[in-house]
């Protein structure tokens, strides 16, 4: 049976990465929004984007007020994000109108109105037929004029104006210190509210982006964080954790055929998440190198986080075992990318992730170690940070492996990020160093494979220059 | 000695009462303290809209001294005289004169 669907407030597409999950479709449809926040937090950029890719990818031309900025300095400013401005003017796409109000030239006496600045924005609209607007920041009116009831009413006129005109809006607005904006904007712009945000937290800077309110429609009500990079902003949305991804039978193997004997099918099932642990120097990145290597001999593209090494050292380290990654690094089947995990908060690592798996697409990613993460953010940050992490990776159908040191002593099990990712990833293996007649052993076991049996015994196993070597088990 | 023209410019929209009181606001202070040396140009950006970007004009009705220098702006319809006078810099001239 099938319920009739409700007629659905129509949206309009923001043009920035994420935030049109959030708000179920982008801000109201030729209404305004209001996008608030402290000095230097990205309203104006987030308006410029808006903007230009309302443009360039919807095809609908936008009209840029500036009350701060003169078009010079904006085109300046966004150039380096790939944003050409100018180029969007003399394509008659774009028209930035800069008021510029200087108090010290300006008088008042008696009664008037803001009919002017409707003339120059009507006028701009039809010139080029807008279907969106931007404007930054109206507030700066209150700076230059003293008559606030005359600014009150004819803001709130504008706004109104605005709605018949039919175009979607964007307002910014400077955070007040009791109030969203200084001047309550938020009481006239009733249908969109949005909060940006710019945070440090030990010492890592992070901003983050909440919907405040969004009439007449759902919207996700936590605070999101994004990023403003090369190529403009995007947010990261909190993927949906419903638990109904699509599952294969597919069988790949870990690409050592040693390890995957230990598994009943061989091998394991396409868009598995591998967790190993292990205290240090108990070859997990070498585990994890042959899962690229596997990867990278399907063809398939493979993405390597490294948070302890560089490409080349990588490269190099591997080449000691056996592991040749060097051609597949070069053939940009395999792409390594090394970052310190304390360069940049957590959410921020997340977006990098996230930002390089929709480039590159890989069908198989690997992060060496996740636990690096843990010392750039708090338990329940990383833990959701995980959660996130795992569940695009497998509505993606993604193989992912994860690798985590823990520390000496039998800690594995109430150790922070295994008791994170455990839960999640679907097979878990954990390598050990132990020592015994004076030689020290490696030894692997699996603590779990869902879907599949498994060993339970615990493997004895070297590493020679041909890599590594499972003994067989009496 | 040349002669100093005043000139001014007014811009409405449309044949508003503010507009109109404005107008009639300016005339009068200009026969009264300018007689002989101001022109007044009216600019309508109901007709022109393109005229108000160069000026800068974003209310209405707005009054600018183009000339002399520097450039002045008088936002409103003009009802207080004396600060009429004293944002078009009439004032302190006037009272040199009688004193």
């Amino acid at each position: 049976m099938r319920r009739e669907k409700p007629e659905v407030f129509p949206k309009c597409k923001t043009g920035v990465d994420g935030l049109d999950e959030i708000t179920g479709g982008g801000f109201p449809k030729g209404r305004p929004t209001l996008i608030c926040g402290s000095a230097g937090c990205g309203k104006t950029l987030m308006g410029i984007q808006f903007l230009v890719k309302g443009i360039t990818d919807f095809g609908e031309p936008g009209v840029f007020m500036s009350f701060e900025e003169s078009a010079r300095d904006l085109a300046q400013n966004v150039r380096s994000l790939g944003f050409d401005l100018d180029k969007l003017i003399s394509q008659k796409k774009l028209r930035i109108d800069h008021i510029r109000i200087e108090k010290t030239e300006i008088e008042e006496t008696g009664d008037y109105d803001l009919e002017a600045l409707f003339i120059r924005l009507n006028h701009a609209i039809d010139s080029i037929g807008a279907k969106r607007v931007v404007l930054d920041t109206i507030e700066s009116l209150f700076g230059g004029l003293d008559n606030a009831t005359i600014l009150r009413s004819e803001i709130r006129r504008l706004f109104q104006w605005l709605k018949d005109k039919g175009v979607t809006t964007i307002i910014t607005g400077e955070r007040g210190e009791s109030s969203l904006t200084r001047q309550g904007l938020e009481e006239y712009v009733s249908d969109c509210v949005i909060l940006l945000d710019f945070r440090v937290i030990d010492q890592i800077a992070t901003r983050r982006l909440r919907i405040v309110k969004y009439r007449g429609s759902t919207h996700g009500t936590n605070e999101y964080p994004f990023l403003i990079d090369e190529t403009g902003i995007s947010v990261l949305p909190i993927t949906s954790l419903k638990l109904e991804h699509k599952t294969s039978t597919e069988l790949l193997s870990y690409g050592h055929a040693g390890l995957d004997k230990l598994f009943e099918k061989e091998g394991f099932y396409r868009g598995t998440s591998v967790l190993i642990t292990g205290t240090a120097g108990t070859s997990k990145t070498t585990l994890a190198s042959y899962f690229a290597l596997s990867s990278c001999q399907r063809k398939e593209s493979t993405l390597f986080f490294s948070f302890e090494e560089s490409p080349d050292q990588l490269v190099r380290n591997m080449k000691s075992v056996g592991i040749d990654l060097k051609s597949y690094l070069k053939s940009g089947l395999l792409f390594i990318h090394s970052s310190r995990p304390s360069l940049q908060g957590l959410e921020m690592h997340l977006l990098v992730l996230n930002k390089l798996i929709r480039e590159l697409k890989p069908r198989t990613v690997i992060i060496d170690p996740i636990s690096s993460l843990v010392t750039v953010g708090n338990t329940s940050e990383v833990r959701a940070m995980l959660v996130r992490l795992m569940d695009m990776l497998k509505v993606n159908q993604i193989n992912a492996l994860f690798t985590s040191l823990t520390h000496d002593g039998f800690s594995d099990f109430n150790d922070v990020t295994v008791d994170a990712v455990s839960s999640l990833a679907d097979t878990w293996i954990r390598v050990s160093n132990d020592e015994k007649k004076d030689i020290r052993s490696r030894n692997l076991n699996i603590v779990k494979s869902r879907g599949m049996g498994h060993s339970n015994q615990v493997h004895e196993f070297t590493i020679e220059g041909k890599g590594i070597k499972i003994k067989k088990s009496d | 000695m040349p002669k100093e023209i005043w000139e001014l410019r007014l811009y409405i929209a449309g044949q508003t009462p503010k507009s109109v009181l404005a107008l009639k606001n300016i005339t009068k202070y200009c026969r009264e303290h300018l007689e002989g040396k101001y022109t007044i140009e009216i600019v309508d950006l109901l007709v022109n809209p393109r005229l108000a970007e160069g000026d800068q004009i974003f209310a209405i009705p707005t009054l600018v001294r183009k000339f002399p220098v520097p450039l002045r702006k008088i936002i409103g319809d003009l009802s207080n005289e004396e600060k009429v006078l004293v944002g078009l810099n009439i004032r302190p001239a006037a009272v040199k004169k009688t004193s």
